[in-house]
């Protein structure tokens, strides 16, 4: 009985035959609270649009002087010693001979410690080794930038032999792009590792039910089916060796250079950035807006890289959850 | 249930019979001594990784040691280099980062909230929102040094090279990583506990508060530490919006010149001195204590926190 | 009778089958399990029924649900087509058939949990007390109020026992005597004498049985009209599975139940009325969908059944 005359009272009347079932208050809080998490939401879309018409801006201004085919197929950068030259082929040179040294060393690095960390650690070992991964991978750059100059450098020009040609300059790109290596190991190994775990159970042990290694089940079962992963694992480490600025500023030198040097002193695109940035520029100066046009060409590389990243790994989210 | 998938998966397959049927007729030995080839050769690749960010550490170590000492944290900057150290610095990174803070775990967690629970993933325009934020989670940071130097500290805001430029430019770059990882906290609430919550008459926003949030803290938290961890670590940005100017007074609020630890580390390394290239490793072996303390944390409260569902 | 049941508490739990019987609602048909030979769905229904006296009584109820031409589909694949039956107050009514036939859809619109779904669209009419629910004044929140689900899977809340049931008179705004509520709703999900002194321990830490019953004490907490039940015993051993049972035909006397069960002897068991799906394939051979094949007295569909599939169905040759 006491049931009825809750119902009662929430409002099914026992003499009532319809239960009003509108809403008790027209909820404008709920309505509200929903807006405002919108528009926190739309606070990420409000900061891309912010990203380009920064750059945007001054980047027309830039191309008003200098012709677009010449800035990016010219290949002498001297924006500040005249006579001004604005090719910035070497500058996208820098960057690349760095990223290049730098995935020799991160992804076959980062690709063993995902396959051992999926396939071989037993969870105690893996237990402590991922999470000292993530701490890893919170170093901030410039301890990076500290450890190429003044660890890195002299240990190549150490150990270098004469068959190389001359030995590392005090500022190079080896020693940059090792310790740009280094420092995208964490981000290879833990995509790839997520990628690898992901790929179902059943499949190793219908190979282990048939005799194989496990190498075999690794590198012919596991490594294949989590392809996708490992090819999005790879592409954002290369995202992040390009966008990466204070291993270059402090360890790759401040010279444009036309070369895929090891050795020699180069400049990268984000080095350029940072070192017109920490100089005194006035906005009126035209140098000012070289850094625009420059930072416009990072973020599009980025973006194009970053947008292949983010679509491999759907794909392997999609094919096994 | 795409093509592409099932044909990987098929490619597996295939790959692991082909294989496994060689493996059955090949000499056992041979297969042996590769296959702990193989493993010997995994296990120096994941020393290597370990091996070179602890010499790293060891490296900054060793050469900050000389002029590690409490002075560090008295100092601030001064033209010489046995005079200096960091106190302006850690000032201003203090209130750099209260100011992230403040910024970025509302905006972060409210907007992880609506893509979960409330944005309707048939719509272009939300679809649009996720894909923005991953994308901005990986665009180099020096670019958002580019933002906060044409919008914040000139153009629209015109506030100046001062702690709130370095704020807010810091907030917008770290707040894509706390809405990935506050999504992350909130997903992984199973769905069955929004179904039962809805299902007892709790609006929407009832559910949310009094069952998916309390369920998501420990997640949320470890997300939002580590990315407060990084914008304590990041330089390039900062280098953009006035922390580089010379500074030897401590900032006292919002609207004063600054310089941070990193940029500060960064300054005394540029100067190319002996003195000063010990001075910028001290004030690394500082940074790293705090970062690694601060991250060892997030990580053990997860580990600790965490509900298994 | 259902005191002393409620007395053995605890030892009950871990209680054998045939010691269970005789405690609670009578349940001879389930001793048979320890002889070996189980009775048959019929056997069940006709003894069940039996037991309830006049089974047409079941048909002579007020109605609280009127389903005319309801359709589903989840974007463009239609999940149920076209089904048409009233549902009566005070009854438990059975929606069986066999997998993929759209019974927890069915049950799912009678609250409007599959607004929660975006590619779901709804057709057709369905009436709570005669009143439109799915009409435009209609709010989800208020239906779901007064109409409670239990599901699958047994789903507590990461939190206190107490604060379970508490959570939602809570958000319904009943503040007195919240411990009286707590009491109230434990003691009619007869589980009050297991969990009385461990009020503020996560209900995580309670057996499966334990949690369903605190699932259902929570919807009965906020005094609804309609307890859904989709599947409620699936996950649950045949011991904790006979208490809800028992619990379903206690409910019944304040509560309109509606179960979806894959179980035939349950529904034999414990349901007047048993409305029977059934996939079937549109002109092409294609897109599975459910539709009611029969609606009637549990007994009548499980020993008479009018249609040729039913019987087939419930005499175990197809399904």
């Amino acid at each position: 009985m006491e049931a009825r005359d809750a119902i009662a009272a929430s409002g099914l009347a026992a003499g009532e035959a319809r239960p009003r079932l509108g809403a008790a208050s027209p909820r404008y809080g709920e309505r509200a609270i929903k807006a405002l998490l919108a528009v926190c939401a739309a606070v990420s879309v409000v900061t891309t649009v912010a990203i380009v018409a920064s750059l945007i801006g001054p980047t027309v201004e830039f191309f008003r002087e200098v012709g677009v085919f010449d800035f990016l197929f010219g290949t002498n950068w001297s924006p500040t010693i005249a006579p001004e030259s604005y090719g910035v082929l070497p500058l996208v040179l820098g960057t690349l001979s760095v990223t290049l040294w730098g995935l020799v060393v991160a992804v076959p690095i980062g690709l063993g410690a995902a396959i051992y960390l999926s396939e071989y650690a037993r969870p105690r070992v893996r237990k402590v080794l991922k999470p000292t991964l993530e701490v890893l991978a919170g170093i901030p750059t410039v301890a990076f930038g500290f450890f190429a100059f003044t660890f890195l450098t002299p240990l190549l020009q150490d150990i270098w032999p004469g068959f190389l040609g001359t030995e590392p300059n005090v500022f190079n790109a080896g020693a940059a792009g090792l310790a740009i290596g280094l420092l995208i190991v964490p981000i290879i190994a833990s995509i790839s590792e997520d990628a690898m775990s992901a790929v179902p159970g059943g499949l190793r042990e219908g190979a282990y039910a048939l005799g194989a290694t496990k190498m075999r089940v690794a590198l012919r079962v596991v490594f294949p089916a989590a392809l996708s992963g490992v090819a999005a694992s790879i592409v954002l480490g290369v995202s992040r060796a390009v966008g990466e600025t204070m291993v270059v500023l402090m360890a790759a030198g401040n010279t444009p250079n036309l070369s895929l040097s090891f050795s020699e002193s180069i400049q990268a695109i984000t080095a350029y950035i940072g070192v017109v940035a920490t100089g005194d520029i006035s906005t009126q100066s035209f140098e000012y807006n070289t850094i625009f046009a420059v930072g416009l060409l990072l973020f599009v590389l980025t973006l194009g890289m970053n947008l292949v990243s983010i679509r491999l790994v759907r794909r392997f989210r999609e094919v096994y959850e | 249930m795409r093509l592409p998938g099932s044909q990987r998966v098929r490619l597996a397959t295939a790959g692991a019979r082909a294989e496994t049927a060689g493996a059955l007729t090949r000499q056992p030995a041979g297969e042996r001594s590769r296959s702990y080839a193989f493993h010997a050769l995994l296990l120096l690749t994941i020393s290597l990784a370990v091996l070179g960010l602890a010499i790293l550490l060891i490296d900054a170590f060793i050469e900050g040691l000389p002029r590690f000492g409490l002075d560090l944290f008295t100092e601030g900057t001064s033209s010489l280099p046995e005079q200096s150290g960091f106190l302006n610095a850690i000032l201003g990174t203090l209130l750099v980062i209260g100011g992230v803070i403040v910024m970025t775990v509302p905006l972060g967690v409210g907007a992880a909230i609506y893509l979960e629970e409330y944005a309707d993933k048939d719509r272009w325009w939300n679809r649009a929102i996720e894909l923005n934020v991953q994308n901005l989670a990986a665009v180099p940071s020096i670019v958002y040094g580019i933002l906060g130097l044409a919008f914040i500290v000139r153009g629209p805001l015109d506030v100046g090279f001062v702690v709130l430029a370095g704020s807010i430019t810091l907030s917008l770059l770290v707040l894509p990583t706390v809405i990935i990882a506050a999504r992350e906290a909130i997903r992984a609430v199973p769905s069955s506990i929004r179904e039962g919550s809805l299902a007892l008459g709790a609006t929407r926003w009832q559910t949310v508060r009094r069952q998916i949030l309390p369920a998501s803290v420990p997640g949320i938290a470890t997300g939002v530490i580590l990315a407060i961890s990084r914008a304590i670590g990041e330089t390039a940005p900062l280098l953009l919006v006035g922390a580089a100017v010379f500074v030897s007074f401590n900032p006292s609020g919002f609207f004063d010149g600054y310089t941070v630890l990193p940029v500060q580390i960064f300054t005394y390394f540029s100067r190319a001195q002996d003195e000063y290239i010990v001075l910028a490793a001290a004030g690394i072996i500082v940074m790293l204590a705090l970062l690694i303390a601060m991250n060892s944390f997030a990580i053990w409260l997860r580990n600790r926190y965490e509900q298994k569902w | 009778m259902t005191e002393r049941r409620q007395r053995q508490g605890d030892d009950a739990e871990r209680a054998t089958r045939s010691d269970h019987v005789g405690g609670g609602h009578g349940r001879e048909d389930g001793g048979g399990s320890a002889e070996g030979a189980l009775p048959s769905v019929q056997e069940t229904a006709v003894e069940s029924q039996r037991r309830k006296g006049d089974p047409a009584a079941a048909t002579r109820r007020d109605v609280l649900f009127a389903i005319e031409g309801l359709s589903v589909r989840y974007g463009s694949q239609p999940a149920i087509e076209n089904v048409s039956f009233d549902i009566l107050e005070n009854n438990i009514t059975a929606l069986i058939g066999p997998s993929g036939c759209g019974k927890s859809t069915l049950i799912r619109c009678f609250n409007r949990m599959n607004d929660l779904i975006p590619s779901a669209s709804v057709e057709g009419h369905i009436s709570y007390h005669g009143e439109d629910l799915y009409g435009p004044a209609v709010d989800p929140v208020e239906v779901r109020k007064r109409i409670g689900m239990v599901f699958q899977k047994p789903n507590p809340f990461p939190k206190s026992i107490y604060d379970n049931i508490a959570f939602g008179p809570r958000i319904l705004g009943m503040k007195d005597d919240m411990d009286g509520i707590v009491e109230r709703a434990l003691t009619r999900a007869a589980l009050w004498n297991e969990v009385k002194d461990r009020l503020d321990e996560n209900a995580y830490g309670m057996s499966g049985g334990q949690q369903q019953r605190l699932c259902i004490a929570r919807s009965v907490a906020i005094e609804p009209d309609v307890i859904l039940m989709d599947e409620p015993c699936s996950a649950l051993d045949p011991i904790s599975t006979g208490r809800i049972e028992d619990l379903m035909i206690e409910l019944k006397e304040n509560y309109s139940i509606v179960i979806v069960t894959h179980n035939m002897q349950q529904a034999a068991r414990v349901s007047d009325m048993t409305a029977f799906l059934m996939v079937a394939l549109d002109d092409q051979e294609e897109n599975p969908r459910g539709r009611l094949v029969e609606y009637d007295q549990t007994e009548k569909v499980f020993t008479r059944p009018s249609d040729e599939r039913t019987e087939l169905y419930v005499t175990g040759r197809v399904g």
